[in-house]
Order: C-alpha cells, then sequence, then structure tokens
C-alpha cells in the first residue's frame, strides 16, 4: 500500500498531518506546478480552497525552511482514485496576499477562491471574475481578517454595551 | 405635471442603489469578458478535455434579443434565499449566474469567538436540514486534534442519528422537489413522515432542528427509553411510504417527463466541478465517503452505494429516494447491534463530572465550572476532516492555537460547491426547467452563505 502512497515532487517541503494527510508548504512559485502534478497523478478533485490569517502566529510550527508569512491559502485535493487526500499549505505574503489561481485546472475552485478573496482579501491572478461573494459590493474591508474590528458597524441596538 | 416622472426616477435610482450588487451580477454580454462569458456557459470546462477554444464560442447574439431576469432572493422554488440571474431567449435560459451571500451571517467568524464546546451550537445552524452531520463533522475534527477516543457506544448512537437525519433530510427534498413540480399532495406526505424522524429528535436530545446533540467527546445524552420502538415504528413507516412515493411519483408520466433527460451532468464535469453527494452519483461515479473513506463504524454495516448513469435530474431523484431505503437498513442494524457502555468519553477534559458529583465535590464543581466558563484547551494544530452530508462532501478545516477557541474554523458546505454546477445544468433548458434543476441540486442556503 506504501507505494500508492501520494508524494511530492522533489524541492516541495511537506510534513505529515493528522488523520494521514500528507502536507505540502510550496513557496508561491511552485504552488500552481505542484497542483499541476498532483492533478496529473490522479487527484481528480479539488475540494476546498480557504485562507488563514496568522496575525499573531507568525512563529506556528512549520516545517524547516518554510518562510511564515501572514496568510496563508490552504488547498485540500483528493484522489478518488486512490482515496487519498493531499493538502497543500502555501504561504501567500503579508500586505498584499496574492497566488495564483487554480482555475485553469480545476473549475471548481472558482467560487472558493472568491470566498477567499471576499473574507480575507487574498489576490488569485487569473481568476476569470474575481468579485466579491458572501459581502455586499460596497463592503469595506474582509472580515475574516484577524485584525478587522469586529463591532466597527453600528447596529440598531444602540442603547446597548459595545463588545467587550 | 412632470414632477411625478422625476420622483419615480429618483425612487428607480435608489433602488438599484439600496440592493445591487455590482460586479456580482450577471451582466450583458457586451460587459462581460469573454473569459468570464465562458466559464459561465461551460466552454472553459468542456475545453479541458475537449480542447474547444474558448473564444469560438457565441458572443455575437445581441443584447436587444436576450433579457436578463432575476429569479429571486424570495422566490418560493429557490429553498431559501438564492438569487438567480437568468438570460433568457424567448423560453430559455443561455446565460446563469448565482448570486449569494444573501444569508450570510459571519459564522466562521463566529466561530472564532466561541469556545470549542459552544462550537457545536454554532455548526448545527449551517445546514439546517442535517444538524446531526454538521455537529459529528466538527466534533471529529476537534477529537482528532485531541487524540481523543469516543466509546463504541457513542460511535454507534452517532451512525444511526445521522442516518436518520440523512432519511429526514431526503423527505424534506422529496417533498420540495414534489412543491416544485406541482405535486402537492408528495409535499404533504414528505413532511409528514419527517415529523416521525423529528419527534424522535426531540425526545431526545431535547429539540426538533438544531439539536446539539453531537458533541466533541461524544453524545450530550443518551437514547430515551424504549427508543428501540421509536426507530423501528420510524423505519417499517417509512419503509413502507417509500414504495407508495414510488406509485405516486416514479412512473407517474408527467413527473417522468419533467425529469428524465434534463439538466444531465457528465462525470469529467461534475469532477472538475467539485461537485459530490447525489449529484455526483448520479453520473455514475460511485463516491459515498461512507463507503470510500469510512469513518465512525459505517465499515461495518451493511449498506449499497447507489449510483446513477445518466447524471440527470431523474436519476439525482431516484439516487435519493434509494438512499432514504438504505439509511432505513443502517439504522435498523444500529438498533439490533447497539453496544451498551457509556455514551460519552470519560476523559475529564472534555466530559464534566456527572451531576451527583457536583452536590458533595468542591473539585467537581470548580471542574464544571471551568469547563463550561472557560472550555477545554486544545493542542496546537490544523485538520481537514469529511464526512458524507445529504449533500455531499462537508469538510471543516480546524487551526488550533492551543486556546480554548479556535483560531480558525472552515467549513466546505457541499451546498456551496455545488451551486456551481447549477450554470451548466441550466444552460439550454427552459425556465419551468429550471426550477427542477436547483431543486434536483438541492442547496441549503443555510450552508451555501454560513
Amino acid at each position: 500500500m506504501t507505494s500508492l502512497a501520494p508524494s511530492a515532487p522533489p524541492g516541495v517541503l511537506t510534513s505529515d498531518g493528522l488523520a494521514a494527510d500528507l502536507v505540502c508548504f510550496p513557496t508561491r512559485a511552485q504552488y500552481f506546478a505542484l497542483v499541476e502534478s498532483f492533478k496529473n497523478d490522479g487527484f481528480e478533485m479539488c475540494v476546498d480552497v480557504c485562507g488563514v490569517d496568522y496575525l499573531s502566529h507568525l512563529e506556528r510550527p512549520l516545517p524547516e525552511g518554510v518562510v511564515a508569512t501572514r496568510f496563508e491559502v490552504v488547498t485540500n485535493m483528493l484522489s478518488l482514485s486512490k482515496r487519498e487526500r493531499v493538502r497543500i499549505r502555501v504561504q501567500a505574503g503579508d500586505d498584499e496576499p496574492e497566488v495564483e489561481s487554480l482555475f485553469a485546472l480545476y473549475s471548481g475552485v472558482e467560487a472558493m477562491e472568491r470566498e477567499a478573496f471576499d473574507l480575507f482579501g487574498i489576490i488569485f491572478t487569473n481568476h476569470p471574475d474575481l468579485t466579491r461573494i458572501l459581502m455586499p459590493e460596497d463592503w469595506e474591508g474582509h472580515p475574516l481578517r484577524k485584525d478587522y474590528g469586529v463591532g466597527n458597524v453600528p447596529v440598531q441596538f444602540k442603547e446597548a454595551p459595545g463588545p467587550r | 405635471m412632470s414632477e411625478p416622472t422625476v420622483r419615480a426616477i429618483e425612487r428607480d435610482e435608489l433602488l438599484v442603489a439600496e440592493t445591487s450588487e455590482g460586479d456580482q451580477e450577471l451582466q450583458r454580454r457586451e460587459n462581460t469578458s469573454t473569459s468570464e462569458l465562458s466559464r459561465e456557459i461551460g466552454a472553459v470546462l468542456r475545453s479541458n478535455d475537449l480542447h474547444i477554444d474558448p473564444m469560438s464560442i457565441d458572443v455575437e447574439r445581441r443584447d436587444d434579443e436576450t433579457m436578463i431576469i432575476n429569479m429571486g432572493p424570495s422566490h418560493p422554488s429557490t429553498h431559501g434565499v438564492l438569487r438567480l440571474m437568468l438570460e433568457l431567449d424567448g423560453e430559455y435560459v443561455l446565460r446563469c449566474k448565482p448570486v449569494i451571500g444573501y444569508l450570510h451571517t459571519g459564522m466562521e467568524k463566529t466561530a472564532e469567538e466561541l469556545s470549542y464546546i459552544q462550537g457545536a451550537t454554532n455548526v448545527t445552524r449551517m445546514d439546517y436540514l442535517s444538524p446531526v452531520i454538521n455537529e459529528l463533522n466538527y466534533s471529529l475534527a476537534v477529537e482528532m486534534l485531541l487524540g481523543i477516543e469516543v466509546p463504541e457506544r457513542a460511535v454507534w448512537i452517532r451512525m444511526m442519528m445521522s442516518e436518520l437525519n440523512r432519511m429526514s433530510s431526503h423527505l424534506v427534498w422529496m417533498a420540495t422537489n414534489g412543491m416544485d413540480l406541482g405535486s402537492t399532495s408528495m409535499m404533504i406526505y414528505g413532511l409528514r413522515e419527517r415529523e416521525l424522524i423529528l419527534a424522535f429528535f426531540e425526545k431526545t436530545a431535547g429539540l426538533r432542528l438544531n439539536l446539539n446533540y453531537v458533541r466533541p467527546g461524544g453524545v450530550a445524552a443518551d437514547l430515551p427509553d424504549g427508543w428501540k420502538d421509536d426507530v423501528a415504528v420510524i423505519c417499517d413507516t417509512i419503509d413502507e411510504r417509500t414504495y407508495e412515493y414510488d406509485q405516486l411519483l416514479t412512473g407517474q408520466p408527467i413527473f417522468r417527463e419533467r425529469m428524465v433527460g434534463v439538466a444531465p451532468i457528465t462525470a469529467e464535469e461534475a469532477l472538475s466541478l467539485s461537485v459530490t453527494g447525489p449529484v455526483l452519483r448520479s453520473t455514475g461515479v460511485p463516491w459515498d465517503l461512507r463507503r470510500t473513506m469510512p469513518y465512525l463504524a459505517y465499515d461495518q454495516v451493511e449498506f449499497d452505494v447507489i449510483v446513477g448513469t445518466y447524471g440527470d435530474n431523474f436519476d439525482r431523484y431516484a439516487i435519493r429516494l434509494n438512499e432514504i431505503r438504505e439509511s432505513i437498513r443502517i439504522v435498523r442494524q444500529c438498533a439490533e447491534r447497539m453496544p451498551s457502555g457509556d455514551y460519552r468519553s470519560q476523559d475529564p477534559k472534555v466530559t464534566p463530572p456527572p451531576r451527583a458529583r457536583i452536590g458533595e465535590s468542591m473539585e467537581a464543581l470548580i471542574h464544571h465550572f471551568k469547563l463550561f466558563t472557560e472550555g477545554f484547551h486544545v493542542p496546537v494544530g490544523e485538520v481537514y476532516s469529511a464526512v458524507e452530508s445529504p449533500r455531499g462532501e462537508i469538510g471543516c478545516y480546524l487551526v488550533s492555537d492551543g486556546s480554548a477557541k479556535p483560531y480558525r474554523l472552515h467549513v466546505r458546505g457541499p451546498s456551496f460547491v455545488n451551486l456551481q454546477a447549477i450554470p451548466l445544468l441550466m444552460r439550454g433548458g427552459s425556465v419551468s426547467d429550471a426550477i427542477t434543476t436547483v431543486s434536483t441540486v438541492d442547496p441549503v442556503l443555510g450552508e451555501v452563505d454560513r
């Protein structure tokens, strides 16, 4: 069974995740090519793309050699033929996070990348329609960022004390 | 005399300003880039395999020949607040774009403010038709990070409740799909049978809908006295009634006319669009996480994975009807083989002391208080867990920074992803088929928008 286990191409840092997932840590430049190699390797589906904002956790545990940035894009891939999952965590940058869109490989990431853009402000280059998806069009800021002020938007409960 | 017209224009502008979603909306062809246009009509998808040049698609159609209309957000057939913008040529749909977010309440942000114990009350409200499965998925992720085992009985209770929940969710689908096609009797029957299951949920967990029953470490309460009889009645009644639905719908000519061959999707398209659940299985791909990547004790029970052939609306209907029967099989096996023992982990880290101890032991009182005010701390790490919900793969990506609250909780909603198939499915069909198509994809908007 070990021969069926997925492996990353040389040069990409990896670690074993919980539940026996393989976790890869490509650089931004390696990201698209890595996903493409997994696609050619039998990973038919890109299940999930989401962003994470590690504003106060730049010192988080990462394999040796990975340069931690504030934003991370986490891509979960699934192979139906091998019944395997692979997780790809790409460091997306600090102030202007930007990674390449996977749309050319998997059409299904369209909405997920729009969601990550909407809620974190991560730019996906070569995305066909990078607009907000959940928030209203005229919304300011990206609400899932850790420095987004909760309670900044005035609500109707005028007499109530502010949050915390 | 001109004053009323001026006022009308102002009101129209105000209406646009207050309701417009700008670039999120479906734009006129002349304002749409070729890459986006080709995505909307699915050509990019096909070009991967069939090498069709996206530039070769028909962009010559003039805007005055077509009409862009809104279906929703408040339309009874959209199952919530889904807004579909359709470009129509007469009665035929040329392009379609779902505009979502009308139910967005920032549940992923809320989750970062709730402790791990409270988290289950939050996720259960996402896909409100399958609350148990949401909680289960969240609890599995937390347990994986904690590294705790749940007792055997808790595993089987979770499995039985998940399957009952799958039945109730599919019954609602049968009901609303019947309603969309004008079969109001199916609407009443589907909800009537679901009521049996909800009554059992109320007896077990105290609540009918957002149960908060499955929690990290096990389940909230043991099964009530006489549960075996209740479950047997539910299984026998619904099993018998599924054959009535068969008679009512499956062979019915009008129903078949509306469903067979409408809105097909191929396996390649479904895989490329990351579509999961009954929509993927309708194309013939036997992918069901309960079978292919078993969790709980699904590898110890017998059931069949139902697949379709053509990927059309009728296949999706047949899959859901038969999945109700498979769930009944699993529930019966669970009832038969339910092990005895604890219904939740006895690890004091996640489980409060029993009520009787609190009255006599100061330590137990402190422990209880700490657990419910501060919560338990979860080791640093990140994990992705996935289970099969009635709509497909529901995933939970959980990041912990070692505190008592999740650092980031992301839920991969199957409805959110499956919604991307709608423009492809609707293309070229009529408006009346569009309603059936939305129904057979079965999006739950609470999960789409989160």
